[in-house]
């Protein structure tokens, strides 16, 4: 193993030192970022094809201010949300087209499974759109990156602010599927935590249209809120029918997952008041507004957290490849750890070494109608929840990399 | 009070939930079966014509400010004109084959339309207000009903017995009983036998549209509202009896009540409780509750 | 007459030069891609052996496919057997499902059995989604490809194509005979006329039942190879839009032909792929319309509609 490295890096040496430039060091003389995304299904709009114009934007936007020597080249797919075409996706990049790095992967089912060929195959993920914790603790690997957001840190954002606002009793309406779990379980202990109560839970099929039967229980509970971890359609509809029925008022709902998507497809009238946690706001500065409108020229949607995250992480990647000069999973990953994360996206973000990437999150609340000024003036930032807190610390990992 | 250790209160509301789905089951469903029974076609893209009605009455009331009440109208003569067409220009040439082709057209003209409807309105859905008249709610003592909810019973009833009588009593009704028996000896009697299907496939869509309608307020209008929902109704067809009228109205009222219960009880396998009663049922009464063997 | 016995002495021929098109691919052409064409087109035979030789309409094959990539990617990852004794254990699994399936679908006919076959799929979709060894959502993921007969290494992509190709002609050489045997011919009577069968004193439900087994379980043959080429069992194999995919492949390639459903799972396969790339989210319109084209003008499917050229050449 040691000798191994040794060779490898007398050969880097040796390489260098016979070229000029950094090219020989780029396999194929091309970075390749492979973008799997849903580009059809149910979370195409908050990731999509606004993910893939994210990605376009920042290598353009790499090249014009960078001039890095060498070239960028991007490959997009659509893995419809099912594990088994994102990993053979995936598998067929690396193997096919020598793919450097996978990005994006919404749905933590197919990020999961991409994150085990990469593994095997020793090529880097970058994930903006999946939630589920297990990605940095149980199933965590070295050859990966979370950046976004994950139900930790929704929960610990809405669950806790909602909590401390004196909404102690709860009761979730969660998609019954892994994520859903995930985000019910990192909610309640948030909830408990904090001196509430979990009153009940209802798991509803994944994907539901009619939740009125499943409102109606959590209204006979009589808990103070509503948490609903489910994500897209389902919990726009959860949230529609809530209204309708009479619940709203007087019960608080609690949108664990929500994008600005989803608040833009629901409108002011039904979401007011609402409280959720995002990685992102558009209009949070001129910085976030300048980037925004430019997204938002093309893709006629402003960016949610995911598109975002997903332009930041591309351009950061970028930046750590020209820095070593190499395409080599291993250094590179290690360049990105080290470097700090400043742009519009985050502020001193930092990549762990479970590969959580660390940065300020913002609780949010939704505008009434009457005070959105303008098309997307959705938000109003009630609180920087900052990254030491805003993440699962690393004292209680379950990630194998971490030594306690 | 309780019943198994849920207050009666819940219950009853569950059971209200419950037939107010029923209501939207019924209409699907009664499409499908006026179909099927003279064009002996499983009309596969019915959810996806449900989802037209839905859009189509978007799109009136956003970009030409046509209110509900002329999009509940409209929108089924719209969409069932399409439905016109796609019998007049596609169906016309299966009749003489096995069921299967039927299906398989549909199916492909499902993925066509939804396929399209997506890469148009993208796929987190659009929201439909609940007209001015109907917004609010009444307090029934054990629970809070939505006055637009009970429209969607009132109207789903109306619609399905108006269409029952016209079938069973009504002297075009009988004419399209006939044609499904035998309709070469219909149109030796001089009835315009091609007409008449093409009517009955229109109106079937029709109906779809009409169920898409009703539900645009409700659930968000989404253009895969209607894929889940067709294989839910298809089994409500088949219990009901393939073809019956009646059956699938019954049926599509029946399974909602049972789906509420379900919701009750064991709320994950409430997705799945209406095809196990659909092999007891088919393995018990082979032609389905109602239908004639 | 005369044409149909040029056909059929062409066969052998035609065989041999597929079977030494099959060694030599993977040279030319990405080996996961073309496993995965094989998978399908395991399963869509077997489909094909149900529909186009006894007339009996599926609508929940995908029950076999993904029940046997569950079982054989629980037995080589969590009981750590042998990738062959995984394969085996699907293909019994999913035999043994099939009987269930049989026994309570072959009693009725037409539509009717269709939609009790759609019923009981999902039913197992339902467990698949609710079990906690199948992983749910996520599936069954990081199932080893492990080494075959614990000698051959299977992560090499190689060597997995050759194990897949070899199971693919297993499965088709069984179906062939299927089809040939006095059996298959009795399967044809009851397809072309029940009732003489009947009177014929053939216990026609023995004898479809048989054809389901035989059919489900090389469907789980497929599902478990799927599992190990990929490396994971997921819920989108046990989805009745599985069901409905292997449909559309065996009525592209050719509904009761042999290599009819073999040139359909390649043509939808292929086409799904590179799609996928170039139009994004058209593909389910363009599937759609394959559809609508094979249903309208083109019921004989590529192959069919081959023989007939043939044919009508064979008489000129």
């Amino acid at each position: 193993m040691l000798s191994r490295k040794f060779t490898t890096t007398a050969c880097a040496a040796a390489l260098a030192a016979l070229s000029f430039n950094a090219q020989a060091q780029i396999s194929g003389g091309s970075v390749k970022i492979g973008v799997l995304t849903d580009l059809s299904g149910t979370y195409s709009d908050l990731a999509g094809s606004g993910a893939v114009l994210a990605t376009r934007m920042a290598i353009d936007d790499f090249i014009a201010n960078e001039k890095p020597n060498f070239k960028i080249e991007m490959v997009t797919a659509d893995h419809q949300n099912k594990a088994d075409i994102a990993s053979n996706k995936a598998r067929e990049w690396i193997e096919r087209e020598s793919v450097d790095t996978v990005t994006e992967l919404v749905t933590t089912s197919t990020a999961l499974a991409v994150m085990k060929v990469a593994k095997e195959k020793d090529r880097l993920v970058i994930m903006n759109g999946p939630a589920a914790t297990p990605i940095t603790n149980e199933q965590c690997n070295d050859v990966s990156i979370h950046y976004t957001y994950d139900t930790y840190a929704l929960a610990n954002g809405t669950a806790k602010a909602v909590t401390a606002q004196g909404g102690k009793n709860w009761f979730f309406l969660t998609a019954d599927y892994a994520f859903g779990h995930a985000l019910e379980k990192d909610s309640a202990a948030v909830v408990t935590a904090n001196g509430g109560k979990v009153l009940g839970t209802v798991r509803h099929p994944f994907p539901g249209s009619d939740f009125s039967s499943f409102l109606l229980k959590a209204q006979a509970s009589g808990a103070q809120v509503i948490g609903l971890a489910n994500a897209g359609t389902d919990t726009t509809n959860a949230i529609k029918q809530a209204a309708e029925f009479g619940i709203t008022p007087t019960q608080s709902l609690a949108g664990l997952l929500m994008f600005i998507t989803d608040v833009h497809a629901l409108g002011l009238k039904p979401t007011q008041g609402m409280f959720l946690t995002t990685g992102f706001y558009w209009d949070r500065n001129d910085e976030t507004r300048a980037w925004s409108k430019r997204f938002f020229d093309k893709q006629k949607k402003m960016p949610t957290m995911v598109q975002a995250g997903q332009y930041s992480s591309i351009y950061n990647y970028l930046k750590a490849v020209k820095a070593t000069g190499t395409d080599d999973t291993g250094k590179v990953m290690a360049m990105m750890k080290k470097t700090p994360i400043n742009d519009f996206f985050a502020k001193n973000g930092k990549i762990r070494d479970d590969g959580r990437m660390v940065h300020d999150m913002f609780l949010v609340q939704v505008k009434k109608p009457a005070d959105s000024k303008y098309p997307w003036d959705y938000y109003t930032i009630k609180a920087t929840i900052p990254a030491a807190e805003a993440f699962q610390p690393l004292s209680q990992s379950r990630c194998p990399l971490i030594k306690k | 009070m309780e019943i198994f250790g849920i207050p009666t209160a819940l219950l009853g509301s569950q059971l209200l939930v419950g037939l107010i789905n029923g209501s939207f089951y019924a209409i699907l469903s009664l499409g499908l079966a006026i179909i099927f029974g003279l064009l002996n076609i499983i009309n596969f893209c019915h959810g996806a014509q449900y989802m037209m009605g839905a859009f189509v009455a978007w799109i009136a009331l956003t970009r030409f400010g046509i209110n509900y009440w002329v999009a509940l109208i409209g929108a089924p003569l719209i969409v069932g004109v399409v439905g016109v067409l796609i019998e007049r220009l596609m169906l016309r040439r299966l009749y003489k084959l096995d069921h299967l082709y039927g299906l398989l057209l549909t199916f492909g003209l499902a993925l066509i339309i939804e396929g399209i409807f997506r890469d148009q309105f993208g796929i987190s859905g659009e929201s439909y207000e609940v007209p001015e008249a109907l917004t609010g709610g009444v307090n029934l003592g054990f629970m809070f009903l939505p006055i637009y909810r009970g429209w969607v019973i009132v109207a789903s009833l109306i619609v399905c017995f108006g269409t029952w009588y016209m079938i069973e009593r009504t002297k075009l009704g009988a004419y399209l009983r006939a044609g499904t028996e035998n309709s070469q000896m219909v149109q030796a009697l001089g009835i315009n036998v091609p007409l008449l299907i093409t009517f009955t496939y229109g109106y079937g869509v029709a109906l779809a549209a009409f169920a898409g309608v009703l539900a645009a307020p409700i659930f968000q209008v989404n253009p895969l509202m209607g894929s889940n929902l067709i294989i839910v109704v298809f089994a409500v067809v088949v219990i009901g009896g393939m073809g019956s009228i009646m059956g699938s109205i019954l049926t599509g009222l029946g399974l909602g009540l049972v789906e509420g219960m379900t919701k009750v009880f064991y709320p994950e396998a409430s997705s799945v409780v209406v095809f196990v009663i659909m092999v007891i049922v088919l393995l018990v009464r082979p032609a389905g509750l109602f239908g004639k063997s | 007459m005369n044409s149909k016995s040029y056909l059929e002495t062409k066969l052998p021929l035609l065989f041999g030069v597929l079977f030494v098109i099959g060694l030599v691919a993977p040279f030319a052409v990405y080996p996961t891609f073309l496993m995965k064409i094989l998978c399908y087109a395991l399963f869509a035979c077997a489909f094909n052996l149900l529909l186009g030789f006894a007339g009996l309409l599926s609508f929940g094959h995908a029950a076999f496919l993904g029940t046997a990539g569950y079982v054989c990617g629980m037995m080589v990852r969590d009981v750590g057997v042998t990738p062959e004794v995984g394969i085996l254990a699907g293909t019994v699994a999913a035999g043994l499902l099939g009987w269930l399936f049989g026994t309570l679908a072959i009693r009725r006919t037409g539509i009717y059995f269709a939609m009790i076959t759609l019923a009981l799929a999902q039913m197992v979709f339902f467990l698949a989604l609710q079990i906690k060894e199948t992983g749910g959502e996520d599936g069954l993921q990081g199932v080893p490809r492990g080494h075959l007969f614990g000698v051959v290494d299977l992560s090499d992509n190689l060597a997995m194509y050759y194990l897949v190709f070899a199971i693919f002609c297993v499965g088709f050489f069984v179906i062939y005979r299927t089809i040939h045997s006095p059996f298959g011919q009795i399967l044809k009577a009851i397809r072309e006329n029940e009732p003489r069968a009947v009177s014929l004193g053939y216990d026609v439900n023995k004898f479809k039942l048989i054809a389901f087994v035989i059919s489900a379980a090389l469907a789980g043959t497929a599902g478990a190879t799927k599992t190990l080429v990929f490396q994971l069992a997921s819920l989108s194999d046990v989805h009745w839009h599985a069901s409905g995919e292997v449909v559309l492949m065996t009525l592209l390639g050719g509904l009761g032909t042999i290599l009819g459903p073999i040139v359909g799972a390649a043509t939808i396969v292929s086409l799904q792929t590179q799609l996928a790339d170039s139009v994004g989210s058209w593909v389910t319109v363009i599937m759609g319309v394959i559809f609508v084209i094979c249903v309208l003008s083109f019921r004989r499917g590529i192959v069919g509609e081959l023989q007939v050229l043939i044919k009508r050449s064979g008489v000129n």
